[in-house]
């Protein structure tokens, strides 16, 4: 049971033909001219950037070695000092790290207080004045686009060494990156609710509190458990500029070639962040699922 | 105009009037919940109450706060105007920004490149292996785990210091990231795609090529443009342990308080960043076109 396919005229295959070849040879111009592009790209890139492969390569073995330098020598039989040793400042450290979980946890709260105060602002749906809705933005811009460092660095300068300045660049970074996730949070929420309580005479604020609030603080919180993660990493290394945190015990080991020391603390930073990584996800779901019910 | 007025006035008075039938008819609007109140009042006064204790414990006092910004405030004078002071260190300048692009450019490639591989092999659709699996990622998750920073520092001890340290602490960091979000991307895709060629008589090859291919590859191009953008951000601030950059530059300018040079670097840094997000929004407009995807 055969079925011929009919054929179509010569003009007309012709035509159709033509046009095929002429969009893919199209679309290869543009697959090789984008290549050409990029190809130029990486080797500007590599010569700026002093990318030298010999050396690399010549100088890899280093970082196997390095690794395995830093891992300290455990034998089974006598692995409780082995491990004593290893770990000789224990209370230190976790205190240091205990220090650096509070940066992180003051730096969310202030910025995360800034940003709620300043959302609403930003908010096109809800600011009354066009010219504070840009301004408002234009501060949180800055805010997110200087990175932390920066303003951690200069507010050592300000403030003296210690966690005080790194709390405030997180937190002044936190207010700039949340600021801007809560006001796009707050252009989508449903408007009835604040056209009714607006009908009754309510103030601006109580429209926010009444009306707003209520839709977007589940949200909100989500967010700000997404940004503590980012924060407690971030706080890690605000030691490396003197901003307190157990940065700094991590970039004097690295640097006067203490190797134990070096994975002992890499160690401590990496399983806390994975605690906290797998905490804040348990509690987003949780809060999304909230959502959901109501 | 009275009339309105006087019903809503009315139907007001007579609601309230009966407003122990209207607690009985709806029980559940007028009973407080205590025990969820509660909670809530529990947890608010602890998170404020960490706060507030924090705020003590790292040190905080109202005279550091004031002095540190009398400071700022000075600091803030002296950075205006912003000037890089001579045209031979405004040329410096520039070439450290390009450096800075150069690290955030080659190190999102590269790791990119490296991940690509790596996704497809830690996918749960691709190889159904749950040790495998669950290794990969746990190994992926460890290498982000580790700041750039932190990355930086030991790639200066294998290839000195310098941008190029920069460029493959940038790749490392970013390689554990790509990692975990090209494997997700790969299994979130649709299988139906692939099975379509594969009923045209495609080979293995054909099948990633036609079937898997054009559907991961605009998502995966947006990723990266999305890191290429955030690493330019890090890769300014890399320089800070010497691994190439602007980021040298400012910790020294900040060291040495010439707060004019320190503004002008930080007005070059956001007109960088600024372009660099311009360019890439378009670029990933172009190439995913209107269709919303989730980065």
């Amino acid at each position: 049971m055969s079925h011929a396919i009919a054929r179509l005229p010569e003009p007309r295959l012709r035509a159709l033909e033509d046009a095929y070849g002429a969009a893919v040879a199209a679309k290869r111009r543009q697959v090789l001219i984008g290549g050409f592009v990029l190809a130029v790209l990486i080797g500007l890139s590599a010569w700026a950037g002093e990318v030298d492969l010999p050396k690399f390569f010549a100088n890899l073995w280093r970082f196997p070695s390095y690794i395995s330098d830093i891992v300290p020598t455990l034998r089974l039989a006598h692995l409780g000092e082995d491990l004593a040793e290893w770990y000789w400042g224990l209370g230190y450290w976790l205190k240091l790290m205990g220090e650096t979980l509070l940066i992180a946890y003051l730096g969310t709260m202030l910025g995360g207080l800034c940003a709620v105060s300043l959302c609403f602002l930003a908010a096109a749906n809800l600011s009354r004045s066009a010219r504070v809705r840009w301004l408002v933005r234009r501060v949180l811009e800055f805010c997110r686009t200087v990175p932390e460092i920066v303003f951690a660095l200069i507010f050592v300068a300000a403030f003296g060494l210690g966690p005080v300045p790194g709390v405030l660049a997180i937190a002044i970074h936190t207010a700039g990156a949340l600021g801007k996730l809560f006001s796009e949070v707050v252009e989508n929420i449903d408007m009835k609710p604040v056209e009714g309580v607006s009908a009754t005479g309510a103030t601006w604020i109580e429209t926010v509190r009444f009306a707003v609030l209520p839709q977007v603080l589940s949200n909100f919180a989500s967010y700000g458990l997404l940004r503590f993660e980012i924060n407690v990493r971030g706080a890690a290394v605000m030691g490396f500029v003197g901003a307190g945190g157990i940065g700094q015990d991590l970039i004097e080991s690295i640097r006067k070639f203490y190797y134990s020391d070096v994975s002992a603390i890499l160690l401590i930073i990496i399983a806390t962040v994975m605690v906290i990584d797998l905490a804040t996800e348990r509690l987003r779901h949780a809060l999304i699922g909230m959502e959901r019910r109501s | 105009m009275n009339g309105p007025a006087r019903t809503a006035a009315r139907f007001e008075a007579e609601a309230l009037a009966d407003m122990a039938g209207l607690a009985a008819r709806h029980p559940s609007i007028f009973r407080v919940n205590w025990p969820l109140r509660a909670l809530v009042v529990t947890i608010v006064a602890v998170l404020a109450g960490l706060f507030l204790w924090g705020f003590w414990a790292l040190g905080f006092s109202f005279a550091r706060i004031a002095g540190g910004l009398g400071k700022l405030v000075e600091f803030a004078g002296f950075m205006l105007p912003p000037s890089p002071g001579s045209y031979t260190t405004f040329l410096s300048y520039l070439d450290a920004l390009a450096q800075t692009l150069a690290i955030a450019f080659l190190g999102t490639l590269t790791a990119a490149i490296l991940a690509f591989p790596f996704g497809f092999l830690a996918a749960k659709n691709v190889i159904p292996n749950v040790f495998l699996h669950f290794s990969l990622r746990r190994g992926l998750d460890v290498v982000r785990g580790v700041d750039v920073l932190i990355w930086a520092l030991i790639w200066i001890n294998v290839v000195g210091l310098g941008p190029f340290a920069g460029i493959l602490a940038v790749a490392t960091s970013n390689f554990g990231e790509f990692g975990k979000l090209f494997s997700e991307a790969i299994e979130a895709m649709d299988k139906k795609a692939v099975e379509g060629v594969a009923s045209t008589g495609g080979g293995k090859l054909h099948q990633v090529r036609f079937g898997l291919l054009p559907q991961v590859f605009p998502v995966i191009v947006s990723q990266v443009l999305y890191y290429f953008e955030s690493n330019t951000r890090s890769a300014t601030i890399i320089g800070v342990v010497g691994a190439g950059g602007v980021g040298l530059h400012l910790y020294e300018q900040i060291r040495m308080l010439e707060w004019q040079h320190v503004s002008f670097l930080v007005l070059m840094i956001l007109a960088t960043v600024a372009v660099i997000d311009f360019v890439s929004g378009r670029l990933r407009f172009a190439i995913i076109g209107n269709a919303k995807i989730a980065a």
